[in-house]
């Protein structure tokens, strides 16, 4: 046993390294963007991982330009339209797919995967020509569309995982209880896909949030440039400024609705929120 | 409270397979029927026909008097209970039994009122703000009933509500579903591959095979006069002795000797025109250890002698094997029974013979024991379709 015990810890101490080691390389670059943010222009480049000299000035001149707060009312609105309208297509198609069978549903599940496995740098250009014909360049719009046309085949895909694993059987209670098939839907499945619903708004979420390629061809003012596309037109005073410091700090006040967002709906996500409808 | 009538109700699938054939059932206002049978008989399909789960593509379903072919569950009426019970698990126990009635518009104050009575009833009274997550297996399929009764409906349909229990808690419920169905007096459908479930709980048995009805009865009349060799070996426990035989000069020759054919079972296969090979049924029960009767009662019967193979003491009675030398019975029906219990080729060389002896017998297992049976109760069968030869109105 002791032996056992000792390779059992010896184990946990070999994990406990490799999760480290992880944990540092993926933190490193975000904390040094945090650090970066929290320096002075003149200690910008001293080569400090903490600070010497402490400055909220970075924070406070991204909210003085006007710049910085139209594009994160930009990043805000076009990735939460886009999420709600993916989310509820996406619903609908997942479970159409997870419960019936109709002609041309394997095509449908084959075409959304392609669409999700399309290269998007190679369709920036004919969008780009196509949203200027038809006015949507430089919109809300033209940005919603993209994603929403990207995010679903995600959304569906981690969706009708999820309405897969509701028992069929719940649905045909429902319907001898007296619900109609919307009844059903909404009283008694809906419910139940709600965790997944939620995993997906995440993740379509952070799909929109982060896009760099469509909001930098697609936008060409402020009007709809979103924050990912808006930093890289930070600029100091003068040319002879480095805006390293205001890019750093708008990175990190782009990232906390991020991670707000995502502690707020993993609460939601109950893991085994059907155990007990059937059997067990 | 309702009558069903099943007229001709047949479902055949887009891919041509039949899965029901061609089901005439009256199941009377009150009455508690079974559907019995191994698995794809089609009892599930005709119970999902009722209830409106799957289309009727033949015949006509009428709910008293009234043809609700093309209505959708929910306009028939019907409540149903799920072998996996199918409870709502983001509700509370009191929201899913009060689902069917919030869906129905009823007010508030009488859900409450018909949802206490129900727990009162079902004693899940300390329950009801529990979670089906929360629930031993027992008390979700109570609540499984209560979702149903809370309703009043025309008919319970059940779906094997009880093969999720453990045997000691089945037995248990089994009598709790039958004196609530006498207490409530709703037509019930219930759908088994237990023949002792079927026994038990009602008042009329069907027997499906294949699709197809092969019998519908009382549970006596389908233990007593099974109308094939597919009911006879599907009915009872341990099941019917299947033996082949040869009926010639008033006898029966079978491999545990010649059997002196009574007058009764003479003239019921004459009237049935017996073929000269014929399959002959005995009951464990039928027989007993020749070694405690008196000699009149032997006399009034046949003996054989054998060796047990295995003998299993109940208590109250004794299960003693036999091999017996010689064919084995063959036809479709038996071989589907075998396979469908697990018990085919089992037995090489020979056929098994289970009786049911007093527990008062001293045989013991390796013995060369003789055995006693009465030739009055066995049952003939023509091997070539199943059909008894031994039929009595």
């Amino acid at each position: 046993m002791a032996v056992l015990g000792g390779t059992e810890r010896a184990a946990k101490v070999r994990w406990s390294l490799i999760n480290i080691v992880v944990l540092v390389y993926a933190l490193v670059p975000v904390l040094w963007i945090v650090s970066l943010s929290f320096k002075t222009k003149e200690t910008l480049t001293d080569k400090n991982f903490i600070p010497r000299e402490w400055t909220l000035q970075n924070y406070a001149d991204i909210f003085t330009t006007n710049q910085f707060l139209r594009a994160l009312l930009n990043s805000v609105g076009i990735a939460v339209i886009a999420t709600l309208i993916a989310v509820v297509l996406g619903t609908m198609a997942a479970y159409a797919i997870a419960r019936l069978d109709f002609p041309g549903k394997r095509l449908l599940v084959g075409v959304s995967l392609l669409i999700a496995m399309f290269p998007q740098v190679s369709l920036v250009t004919p969008l780009f020509e196509m949203e200027r014909s038809l006015g949507l360049f430089d919109t809300w719009p033209g940005l919603i569309l993209p994603y929403i046309t990207f995010a679903l085949p995600l959304a569906i895909y981690t969706l009708s995982a999820f309405f897969r694993e509701i028992p069929w059987e719940l649905e045909k209670a429902a319907k001898m209880d007296g619900a109609t098939p919307a009844q059903a839907f909404r009283r008694v499945i809906a419910p139940l896909a709600a965790p997944g619903v939620f995993t997906t708004a995440i993740l379509v979420f952070i799909f929109c949030w982060n896009d760099f390629l469509f909001a930098i061809s697609l936008t060409s003012t402020t009007s709809s440039r979103t924050v990912p596309a808006a930093l890289s037109f930070f600029q100091g005073s003068s040319q002879f400024e480095d805006p390293t410091g205001t890019v750093s700090a708008a990175a990190v006040v782009i990232t906390v609705p991020i991670i707000l967002f995502v502690l707020f709906f993993q609460r939601r996500i109950v893991a085994g929120l059907t155990s007990g409808a059937v059997k067990g | 409270m309702a009558e069903i009538v099943l007229d001709k109700v047949s479902k055949r699938y887009p891919d041509g397979a039949l899965a029901v054939s061609d089901v005439d059932i009256t199941i009377a206002d009150g009455e508690f029927i079974i559907l019995v049978g191994p698995s794809g008989c089609g009892k599930s399909t005709t119970l999902n026909m009722i209830a409106g789960l799957e289309d009727i593509t033949g015949g006509e379903l009428r709910i008293d008097g009234q043809r609700v072919n093309e209505r959708a569950p929910k306009d028939r009426d019907i409540a149903m209970v799920f072998q996996s019970y199918a409870l709502y698990p983001h509700m509370s126990v009191r929201e899913n039994m009060a689902f069917p009635l919030r869906l129905a518009h009823v007010d508030k104050e009488t859900i409450n009122r018909k949802v206490e009575e129900a727990a009162r009833i079902l004693d899940l009274g300390q329950h009801l703000d529990r979670k089906p997550g929360n629930l031993s297996g027992g008390q979700r399929q109570r609540v499984a009933m209560g979702r149903a009764i809370v309703r009043d409906p025309k008919a319970f349909l059940m779906d094997e509500p009880l093969s999720n229990l453990d045997a000691k808690l089945r037995v248990q419920m089994r009598t709790s579903v039958a004196k609530l169905q006498r207490k409530l007096g709703t037509t019930t459908v219930y759908v088994t591959h237990d023949q002792t479930e079927a026994m038990t709980l009602g008042d009329r048995v069907v027997v499906m095979r294949g699709g197809l009805v092969q019998q519908i009865g009382s549970p006596q009349a389908l233990y007593e006069q099974p109308v094939n060799l597919f009911v006879a070996g599907f009915i009872g426990s341990p099941s019917m002795n299947f033996l082949p035989a040869t009926l010639a000069d008033g006898q029966l020759r079978t491999p545990l000797g010649a059997v002196p054919l009574t007058d009764r079972i003479r003239r019921l296969a004459e009237a049935a025109k017996a073929p000269r090979e014929v399959i002959v049924g005995l009951r464990p029960e039928h027989f007993e250890d020749a070694a405690l009767l008196d000699e009149a009662e032997l006399g009034a019967g046949a003996t054989f002698t054998a060796t047990v193979e295995v003998m299993e003491s109940m208590g109250s009675d004794k299960f003693a094997y036999f091999l017996v030398e010689g064919e084995t019975a063959t036809s479709a029906e038996l071989d589907e029974l075998a396979a469908e219990s697990g018990s085919a080729e089992m037995t090489d060389g020979g056929a098994q013979i289970v009786t049911r002896l007093s527990a008062a017998s001293s045989i013991k297992e390796g013995d060369e024991a003789e055995v006693w049976f009465d030739p009055d109760k066995l049952h003939l069968f023509d091997p070539s379709d199943g059909r008894t030869l031994t039929h009595s109105d």
